[in-house]
């Protein structure tokens, strides 16, 4: 089996000539031609309008506007630190998310993100089939955003075969010409937006144009418009069905509760044409128009059930809906629905429909401890951070009176942006004395920790301890006006252990 | 070719392998795969006119880009002195002194000095600088040629025993026993005396014979106290710090061998300014103090001998 999900009736496909979805003709074609290869059928999907396509393109704004804008929103920060909202600083080895800067040390904030939203995802899915793919995956979007070009300059779907079909005359010239600049345009603005996020945006727009950028930012720009021309221009549908590896794994979310789009056959078997006029005794209420199968961006015929190429767009609903409302059926022949529902109305039985599961009660639970979680260590984080390395190699010197010294890295981060004096001193160890090279040893050291920078400090601990222990737990803290962090550490004595 | 069998429900041919009921479709690769792999072919064909590929009997196809690793070696390490350059004129205007009181200088002579004694330090004195037998460990407050920032460059520089003009060493610890300067018995006693010294119960008897021996072979070098002479390198016996072993049998061995170490002078291969970075990097990992080595013992040697003699 090939599909991820099998538990439809299929019914034969129509006998006689009639249009026939894509992906079958692509098979029919590789049969006929006995090739090891599938040839890509174009698939030329026809403009709907209704209310997914409406929130397709609503979100379609959102998202682009959201991409394109987002690296030259300003925030102030104190000092020479960039004023730019959302930064990844490489140079700098900062990332800045408007209030919130993390630092190298601090990437587990960025994977606990993308753990939320995995398990998003997971819940999203589980709830409501992809909507992930149907309408916010950039694959999407920005082939969404390539059909409408396409259709500017080329028309709507019959056009664009029947230019296709054509002998290259200047119209046809001028028309493919203007679309894939404009795609060009598209992919290279798409690529311009992406390294902004890597460097102040303004200052960067005028090194691009001047020749003046990093390398780095003209070729990351130039292999995204590549990708973004190829993958959203000419790949398309094939992307999601050969590159992708979600609609494999989705498959493992989904169950006969999640809402999918779906085709209610209870209601449109048996299907056939329908002249006006005819009764719609003894018959379903598809008409076999073909409406949802010219509408599908992937190519798929969704009477065919749920299948691993369904982006879950919801295009064919609106294709449906139109239809409907034109041979006076009810819509909704096309819905988001359940495969349960769908069998309960085929036996006859009202349908239920269940979003408390159990598969959901996990994902929403593990969702909440992680966000939790994140949410807890973004407002807990100490404007001091203080590690402390112990000396590996020796791990103690005994000196010539006979008393023991250990070797300390301690690693003081200050996170404000201004420096802050700080006084390290350690519990734990009975008499212990503290030094830094080139200062006598006392009971604590000092030393300034510049704004928003880590200080590297070697602190040695000599102490003459009379006990037996061959370590003794101990504890550095660091103070700073009002400010203090402590990290654990062992102090070993060169005592040797009891056998 | 006979007729493959076909899935009923994707209309896709069967390889005709089957497991358990669940038959494997032959599912044709899309076409634009096959395009990739001529695409990828086709880079092997460029990537052989450009960049060095075929080798032959005598040498090799080189490309018409010219790329050479050996080229880009001898190119980057010229880079890199360019780079290390600002920061070595730095450490050439400095005293070590300066060096150690500014965080970033030090800072960055311990970035050298921690590569250079990995690669050159570190086979006798340890990758920790903690030393072995016979090796000093670098780590502590006990010295023989002094611990001061100075004292260690200028070590660092002769070396020990090197067979520089200047070099540390000109003293040798004679072996008593193997020269046969002094006999089996009286080496035995100044073993109990030299443990003694250190603060260790020892054979009152024995002490009390090998004093004059003491006296006789050994005050000259490291005192009558037995408290050791930093500027010329004699060791201090009354601390716990032994280069060759504190047991009795590594003390007496010392005596009869005499064992003389030897370190060489990096002068000839190291800069000064590596030198430099170099012992303000030892400074600091043995503590930092301005001079490391404790004023000697003020122990009466005669008093914790008669003490030890009495335990």
């Amino acid at each position: 089996m090939t599909t991820v999900i099998d538990n439809v009736n299929r019914t034969p496909p129509p006998e006689g000539p009639g249009p026939r979805s894509v992906a079958e003709a692509a098979r029919d074609k590789a049969r006929d031609k006995g090739s090891l290869y599938k040839p890509r059928v174009p698939i030329y999907p026809k403009l709907v309008h209704g209310q997914w396509r409406r929130i397709k393109w609503a979100l379609l704004i959102l998202t682009l506007a959201v991409y394109y804008i987002t690296p030259w929103i300003r925030w102030e920060r104190p000092g020479a630190l960039p004023d730019q909202a959302v930064l990844v600083d490489f140079f700098g080895r900062r990332f800045y998310a408007f209030g919130i800067q993390l630092w190298p040390q601090e990437v587990y904030f960025i994977t606990g993100l993308l753990v939320i939203a995995a398990l998003a995802l997971f819940l999203v899915t589980a709830l409501f089939g992809r909507l992930w793919c149907g309408y916010a995956c950039p694959q999407t979007v920005w082939t969404d955003l390539y059909i409408y070009v396409e259709r500017a300059f080329e028309g709507d779907r019959n056009a664009r075969m029947r230019l296709a079909a054509a002998p290259w005359t200047f119209d046809k010239i001028w028309r493919k010409g203007g679309k894939h600049a404009v795609w060009l345009a598209v992919a290279f603005g798409t690529g311009g937006a992406w390294i902004f996020y890597f460097r102040d945006a303004p200052t960067l727009l005028r090194e691009f144009w001047t020749g003046q950028a990093p390398l780095t930012s003209y070729l990351s720009c130039a292999i995204l418009t590549v990708t973004t021309y190829v993958f959203a221009g000419h790949m398309r549908e094939q992307v999601c069905t050969y590159m992708c590896p979600w609609p494999r794994i989705q498959g493992a979310m989904l169950d006969e509760h999640s809402l999918q789009v779906t085709y209610r056959r209870d209601r449109g078997e048996a299907r056939g044409p329908h002249k006006k006029g005819q009764s719609w005794e003894g018959r379903g209420d598809c008409i076999d128009c073909q409406a949802c199968v010219v509408a599908c961006p992937m190519g798929i015929d969704i009477r065919d059930g749920a299948q691993l190429e369904c982006i879950n767009c919801g295009l064919c609903i609106d294709a449906c809906d139109e239809i409907m409302d034109r041979v006076g059926r009810p819509r909704a022949l096309i819905a988001y629905d359940t495969d349960f529902a769908v069998a309960a109305r085929a036996a006859k039985q009202p349908p239920s429909y269940k979003f408390v599961r159990a598969r959901t009660i996990y994902y929403t639970v593990a969702l909440l401890a992680v966000s939790g979680l994140v949410g807890w260590g973004l407002a807990n984080r100490e404007p001091l951070d203080l590690h402390a390395l112990r000396d590996r190699n020796p791990t103690f010197v005994r000196l010539h009176d006979g008393s023991v010294r250990n070797g300390y890295t301690l690693k003081i981060a200050n996170r404000t942006f201004a420096p802050v004096a700080v006084r390290v001193d350690l519990s734990g160890v009975p008499g212990a004395r503290l030094s830094t090279p080139g200062e006598r040893a006392g009971l604590a050291v000092e030393t300034t920790v510049p704004a928003n920078e880590v200080r590297a400090l070697r602190v040695f601990v000599t102490a003459n301890p009379t006990d037996d222990e061959a370590s003794l737990p101990a504890t550095f803290r660091v103070t700073g006006g009002a400010m203090s962090t402590d990290a654990d550490t062992t102090f070993l004595t060169g005592a040797e252990t009891a056998p | 070719m006979s007729e493959r069998e076909r899935d009923d429900h994707t209309g896709t041919e069967t390889t005709g392998h089957e497991w358990d009921g669940i038959k494997e479709l032959d599912t044709p690769l899309p076409r634009w795969w096959l395009w990739t792999w001529y695409g990828s072919i086709l880079a092997a064909v460029v990537y052989w006119v450009l960049m060095p590929a075929w080798p032959g009997l005598t040498g090799y196809t080189r490309g018409i880009l010219g790329q050479s690793d050996r080229a880009q070696v001898v190119q980057d390490l010229g880079g890199l002195a360019k780079q290390r350059h600002a920061g070595e004129s730095r450490l050439r205007a400095a005293t070590l002194q300066q060096i150690e009181a500014d965080p970033e200088l030090q800072s960055y002579a311990m970035q050298v000095g921690a590569s250079v004694f990995g690669d050159n330090c570190a086979t006798c004195h340890g990758a920790g600088g903690a030393g072995a037998k016979g090796y000093p460990n670098l780590r502590d407050d006990v010295w023989l040629w002094g611990g001061s920032l100075d004292a260690i460059q200028h070590t660092i520089q002769v070396g020990v025993r090197s067979g520089h003009p200047q070099a540390r060493g000109e003293t040798v610890m004679p072996a008593f026993g193997r020269d046969q300067m002094l006999d089996d018995a009286k080496i035995n006693d100044l073993t109990e005396y030299v443990v003694a010294l250190s603060g260790r119960k020892a054979d009152g008897a024995a002490v009390a014979r090998a004093r004059q021996t003491f006296t006789d072979q050994c005050i000259a070098c490291h005192g009558p106290a037995g408290t050791g002479d930093v500027s010329r390198g004699i060791p201090n016996l009354t601390d716990a710090e032994w280069l060759y072993g504190s047991s009795r049998e590594a003390i007496r061995d010392q005596i009869w061998n005499g064992r003389n170490g030897v370190m060489p002078t990096w002068e000839a291969r190291f800069s000064p300014e590596t030198v430099k970075a170099l012992a303000v990097y030892v400074h600091a990992n043995a503590g930092g103090v301005a001079e490391p080595v404790a004023p000697a013992k003020t122990v009466a040697a005669e008093g914790v001998l008669a003490g030890a003699a009495g335990r």
